[in-house]
């Protein structure tokens, strides 16, 4: 699945036991794709000495801050933008 | 003193995934110079790194490995320091407690 700007995606909602560069606050949460970056080797098995291929899609995803945190008192319009890799995104409504 | 594992939502967290962590503690900011052991410690990331002994996944990994209570005690480069000799005893360029029997006094 590759996805586009403006497209929104939720970040998938899993436990991985083992290295991964997904931050827990993301999780479960749903944001828009801003930016491709490009694809690159994979940490999660790149952490354990392999090669790290096949090289995944890494994402430029923004998110509401006030859909992160439930008593957030920014502004309305507080963004904060991360890195996520393809398989970490799954399509949203 | 922090829980070991803490679930915000959805999911269960490990010790380094910081991000959004409940606490009313105000962030370090505080800088020092650093130590000699602490510039050695980050030479020998480079110099294992073009030696193919080690990569910045790998350093991670390794950091992330630490029990909950180390990680929290241990300095910057102490983690780095814990994680090296994690890779090198994995790839058998230590042995297992080569490093404390050589600094036992």
């Amino acid at each position: 699945m590759t996805y586009r700007p403006g497209q929104r995606v939720r970040v998938a909602a899993r436990a991985h036991e083992g290295h991964h560069r997904t931050p827990g606050y993301l999780k479960g949460r749903t944001g828009t794709v801003e930016r491709v970056h490009a694809a690159f080797r994979n940490p999660e098995t790149r952490a354990y000495g392999a090669e790290g291929l096949p090289e995944q899609r890494l994402y430029l995803v923004g998110f509401a801050q006030r859909d992160l945190w439930p008593d957030y008192r920014g502004h309305a319009d507080d963004r904060i933008y991360a890195d996520v890799f393809e398989h970490w995104l799954e399509e949203a409504e | 003193m922090q829980p070991a594992r803490v679930t915000i939502a959805p999911v269960e967290r490990a010790v380094h995934d910081r991000g959004g962590w409940p606490t009313e503690a105000p962030i370090d900011r505080s800088e020092h110079e650093l130590a000699d052991w602490e510039l050695l410690t980050d030479a020998l990331a480079g110099a294992l790194t073009r030696r193919g002994l080690l990569n910045v996944d790998q350093l991670r990994r390794g950091i992330e490995s630490m029990a909950p209570d180390e990680y929290e005690r241990a300095s910057y480069y102490e983690r780095w320091l814990f994680s090296i000799e994690t890779a090198l005893t994995e790839q058998g360029v230590l042995a297992a407690g080569e490093l404390d029997a050589r600094l036992a006094p």
